[in-house]
């Protein structure tokens, strides 16, 4: 056998998992055919009395189902029968191995996830190795998709409806202790114990028969006729619409597997779990998703849009100039990558205060033991706080994170270039700032480039990749040599104001002030954002960030026009806006302290008190001037849509002017960067799943309802005439 | 068609619904029916036989109220083995729809004595006891946006304005007219003491009742539903499915909502000829009924519309009826109902209601419609109109005339 290797030790059948072809074990027809061809062989040997199923990969068991082959299916129609047939003969050989009479044991040596952990289950007894990284549970959710070979009956089950849903829903990976703690094995070992240990359990007790298979079975907590059991599909029923709002359809349909399977028996169980499965399939939200936050994600992890055939770039030191929010997180993340970070602010006790915020950071890690006092230390000591330029000497990059000031941002740039090798890059963290126009202060544009980090940049793995006029394709290497160091994810845009992701971020908020200016209730615009699976609706987004800046944007382009002798009128939006600053003093969540130096009250859109927040009650009277009166509300299905196709039509707009190349990175950069709605997919594959054609037909008839920034651009007419999509 | 008249209806008191200290808590269930389905019979002084079915409303139908409880009831009660009996359920409007149904059965000319009424016992049979899938499966749930009704009606209150002020002050002029009516001997002639097995009475008057309930007793107590609301998602649940609304008002509690008890109800309905061969006077005729389903997240908005279809279906409008009956079951749904059908608080629940009594689920229905009789009686007035809202969203209105 390929795979799966046999041998009989000590009366005890050893069935041993190595694909040879694949750099992990992963549950496949072909893996399934050998396990059962084994379990049949050694259930005819009278010799063999138990058996024992282990891998041959180092620290890796089974790693999961072949996502490869679910994403084969490609986004077209689902042959619900054939995969029902082939989904149920996976069913089957579990069933098989779990009633042949003889007495399996998981021996599991490491990673055991998903498909694999689907098959310990179907085992009589899981032994694991106690071990850091051997990390247990069923962890398809987290990418849309749900268990499917039995998963979901079996761990119920096992340890009780309500451990098991809180597992399943969220994709929870345990480690060895938790594992064992909540039910997941039942034993923990060493390394070199493991096959021993299953040798005894076989020869000590060895019972082959599942608790689910006994007379006398009940489910642990309660099963499918208790009051606990009605309680807990209530709670989760209402818990998951609250948090998914509807949106995940895999979320409701690992639910309604455990409500419907787990009063029937293991025989039958598996079917109802099986049509979930090919349910969740069939809608192209789980593909979507799959594609777009695993595969395509993947690439951005990897770097495939590196210029290949650019040398690899080590990076050892960089200098980080501006000690501020970003400048901080950049240089943690940085640091942690075991690189030297010299971190300039304008003096040194700037530049400390900035490393000590590191600290505090690194400390909070440490309380909740999520790193070591060693690698604490060591990542500290590579920070090296300093006021002086002449510190940079010997940096391989230099990432800018001053104020969004192009003067600033230009003296900064002379001063480290005087510094620098010809090999160094110099990248501009600014979040909108043209990278070509700020290049122009650079002795070398072409090693000046713009890395557009987001915020908590410890948690925020995207960076945005901005490619100035001048910029070369060996910087652009290098620069992602850096952000792949740093472990972060990057998609490469082309020089805009804005770039990609705030620019289709930026309709987005603009879209929620619209929708206050036409009279719809305030209530209604936050609570549509929310339901299309935005993060935070946009008037609380304004006020997160604080109306001064919008205001001040305003305000300069009101002088620009004076200046230049233009008239000008605000818009209805910023017009309320100023109005709340000027007329309410009311500057968001965290406004800036008076002139006198004394604390504001925070308050914008929303009244901000102890218990929490909620709109400020008199915004719709206080603003009624620039408000109009809307006849009736809109469906909350129409905000929805308009609060997407909005965001999806800059994205074309975007591709369509070059500003990305690529609607992979189109598609993971706003997801992972600015919190466009992560189960469509990203904007390209919403706009071919919701089909083109019908995208442009109902873009045209929001843009003669509500105004030309819903016209589809010309990229996409084109596509709806010529049957085309983005993807396929 | 043939008219359908209302010649008895009878009930028995209200007991709180606790095991450790409601009065009607130690006997089964049936003994309560079995108290209202007997009295109906002595009163009338006809032979059981002639009734042609017993119709009951129960809305946890399991245990001790399972399997049928419309002829055990009818058995239990001495009647004749001839008599058949049904159980329905409605949820809360279960015990009108018994009569309702009991009343087309008559109007059809199907039958001419029938009995519809309803029971509950709330201290033996616990609220929720019968399952369902509407909470559990997520299909159904997801899909009607399922929470719990004291959410629907805090909902209610939040959209349509209601103060915390608003509903308690409702409930203390329930309190009030309650107290008022049982000091005026109001229900004396139809409330049915219940009796044990060696015929001591266990319960003759309400006793879930506070009197003298103020505003400042109200104020101290705690909402019932917020914990539940926010914590457990159904707050979220609801506003997504009315996004209109920003954050759920959570204005209700056990002192401005119905209160849990026990408690039967009977009502002797027949057509002309009956009463005539069996010498009954008829009281008052079951002009029209309708029943209609409502938005089932919000729950509790159904009471308007069946009555709005109940009236156009009789060739009424909202001031042909007298007296109004709507079933307490929140102070938001009757405020609501009260706002939407234009009708004023002094015509309408002018003895109070089940905040002050207490809602037996299955057996209401059939209460509030004996209790319109009496009062119409007694204020010698001629329409009334009684209706209660429904779980999953549904309404049930019955207007009545006296003959």
């Amino acid at each position: 056998m390929a795979i799966i290797d046999y041998r009989v030790e000590d009366g005890i059948a050893i069935l041993t998992w190595d694909d040879k072809n694949r750099p992990m074990n992963v549950l496949s027809g072909d893996a399934l055919a050998e396990l059962s061809a084994g379990i049949e062989k050694a259930v005819a040997d009278d010799d063999v009395k138990g058996i024992i199923l282990t891998s041959g990969k180092q620290g890796v068991f089974v790693a999961g189902g072949d996502l490869q082959q679910i994403e084969s299916l490609g986004s077209g129609p689902i042959d619900a029968e054939d995969l029902l047939e082939r989904t149920g003969a996976v069913l089957s050989q579990l069933r098989r191995m779990e009633t042949c009479g003889k007495p399996v044991v998981a021996a599991l040596n490491g990673v055991t996830l998903g498909g694999g952990y689907e098959i310990a289950l179907a085992c009589h007894r899981r032994i694991l190795v106690d071990q850091r990284h051997a990390q247990v549970g069923l962890p398809e959710a987290g990418l849309g998709l749900m268990p499917g070979a039995g998963g979901t009956q079996r761990l119920p089950r096992l340890i009780g409806v309500q451990g098991a849903l809180g597992l399943i829903m969220q994709g929870k990976q345990l480690g060895p202790d938790k594992a064992l703690d909540k039910g997941l094995v039942d034993e923990l070992v060493e390394p070199e114990d493991l096959i021993a240990a299953a040798k005894r359990w076989i020869t000590e007790s060895g019972n082959p028969t599942q608790p689910w298979d006994d007379k006398r079975y009940k489910v642990p907590g309660g099963g499918a006729d208790s009051v606990t059991f009605a309680q807990t599909m209530m709670g989760s029923n209402a818990m998951t619409h609250a948090n998914t709002f509807g949106n995940m359809p895999s979320q409701e349909a690992i639910l309604q597997s455990v409500y419907e399977g787990l009063l029937l028996p293991m025989d039958r169980a598996g079917k109802v779990e099986t049509r979930q499965f090919i349910r969740v399939l069939q809608d192209p939200t789980a593909r979507s998703m799959l594609r777009t936050l695993f595969f395509s994600l993947q690439e951005c992890q990897k770097g495939a849009r590196r210029p290949k055939d650019v040398p690899r770039f080590d990076v050892k030191k960089v200098g980080i100039v501006g000690a501020g929010l970003m400048g901080q997180g950049i240089a943690h993340v940085t640091a942690r990558a075991k690189i030297d970070v010299v971190l300039i602010d304008r003096d040194l006790a700037s530049a400390e205060r900035g490393k000590e915020k590191v600290a505090k950071a690194l400390q909070r890690r440490l309380d909740k033991g999520r790193t070591t006092a060693d690698r604490v230390e060591a990542i500290l000591s590579r920070i090296h706080p300093s006021e002086s330029y002449d510190d940079l000497e010997g940096c391989d990059a230099i990432v800018e994170a001053v104020f969004e000031d192009r003067e600033l941002k230009a003296r900064v740039t002379k001063a480290a270039d005087a510094q620098l090798g010809d090999a160094a890059i110099f990248a501009s963290n600014t979040s909108g700032l043209p990278i070509t126009d700020l290049a122009k202060a650079s002795s070398r544009p072409q090693n000046f480039i713009g890395l557009h980090f987001f915020s908590p940049v410890e948690r925020m793995q995207m960076v945005e990749i901005v490619v100035g006029k001048e910029t070369s394709q060996e910087t652009l290497a290098k620069a992602w040599d850096y952000i792949l160091k740093i472990k972060k994810a990057g998609i490469v845009v082309n020089d805009s104001p804005g770039f990609y992701t705030s620019r289709v971020f930026g309709t987005f908020i603009s879209e929620g002030n619209h929708l206050l200016v036409e009279g719809v209730t305030p209530a209604l615009i936050e609570n549509a954002a929310k339901a299309a699976g935005m993060p935070m609706p946009p008037l609380g987004i304004s006020d997160q960030v604080g109306l001064g800046t919008m205001y001040k944007v305003a305000k300069q382009a009101e002088k620009d026009a004076a200046s230049a002798g233009e008239k000008w009128e605000p818009s209805p939006a910023q017009a309320i806006i100023a109005s709340l600053i000027e007329d309410h003093d009311r500057w968001g969540a965290y406004p800036p302290p008076k002139e006198d130096g004394s604390p504001r009250q925070p308050g914008g859109f929303y009244d901000y008190h102890e218990g929490g927040k909620n709109l400020w009650p008199e915004l719709g009277a206080a603003m009624s001037r620039w408000i109009e009166t809307a006849s009736a509300q809109p469906s909350v299905d129409l905000v929805r849509r308009r609060y997407v196709f909005v965001q999806c039509l800059e994205a074309v707009r975007c591709l369509e002017q070059g500003v990305i190349t690529d609607i992979r990175d189109g598609d993971v950069g706003v997801i992972m960067a600015v919190g466009f709605p992560a189960f469509t997919g990203g904007p390209f594959t919403y706009i071919d799943n919701y089909g083109v054609e019908a995208f442009v037909r109902d873009a045209d008839e929001l843009a003669s309802q509500y105004g030309e920034r819903f016209e589809p651009p010309k990229l996409l007419r084109d596509m709806a005439a010529e049957g085309k999509s983005f993807y396929a | 068609m043939t008219d359908c008249f209302i010649y008895d209806a009878v009930r028995t008191p209200r007991g709180k619904g606790r095991k450790k200290d409601g009065a009607l808590a130690d006997a089964p269930p049936l003994r309560m029916a079995k108290a209202v389905l007997q009295a109906l019979v002595e009163r009338g002084g006809f032979d059981n036989a002639e009734i042609e079915d017993v119709i009951l409303g129960c809305v946890e139908p399991v245990g001790e109220q399972g399997a049928n409880v419309g002829r055990m009831a009818a058995l239990i009660s001495g009647y004749d083995d001839s008599v058949p009996g049904v159980q329905l359920n409605r949820f809360c409007s279960s015990g009108l729809e018994a009569v309702n149904i009991a009343a087309a059965k008559v109007k059809a000319g199907d039958v001419d004595l029938i009995v519809g009424g309803g029971m509950e016992s709330m201290s033996r049979i616990s609220m929720g006891a019968a399952g369902g899938a509407w909470s559990t499966d997520p299909e159904l749930a997801w899909g009607t946006s399922f929470v719990p009704q004291g959410i629907g009606a805090d909902l209610i209150a939040t959209k349509h304005g209601y103060s915390r002020q608003d509903v308690d002050a409702f409930a203390v002029e329930s309190q009030a007219r309650a107290a008022a009516a049982w000091q005026g001997g109001y229900f004396d002639k139809s409330i049915v003491p219940v009796k044990d097995t060696i015929g001591v009475t266990m319960l003759d008057r309400d006793e879930h009742m506070r009197p003298g309930t103020t505003l400042e007793d109200l104020a101290q107590l705690k909402p019932s539903f917020e914990m539940m609301g926010r914590n457990f998602g159904f707050d979220a649940v609801a506003i997504q499915k009315h996004p209109e609304v920003e954050q759920i008002n959570h204005v209700h509690h056990a002192g401005n909502s119905s209160g849990i008890v026990d408690g039967a109800a009977a009502v002797l309905l027949g057509n002309k000829e009956a009463g005539e061969r069996l010498d009954l006077k008829p009281r008052a005729r079951i002009v029209k009924s309708a029943t209609v389903g409502s938005e089932p997240c919000i729950m509790l908005t159904g009471p308007a519309p069946a009555s709005r279809t109940a009236l156009q279906k009789a060739g009424m409008g909202v001031s042909d009826i007298d007296l109004w009956e709507i079933n307490e079951a929140f102070s938001s749904v009757c405020l609501l109902f009260m706002d939407d059908m234009g009708i004023d608080r002094s015509v309408t629940n002018v003895n109070g209601g089940a905040i002050a009594f207490g809602h037996p689920l299955g057996a209401t229905g059939a209460m509030l419609l004996g209790t319109m009789v009496d009062e119409l009686e007694r204020r010698d007035l001629n329409t009334a109109l009684i209706t209660l809202c429904v779980g999953a969203g549904m309404g049930t209105s019955t207007i009545i005339e006296r003959v």
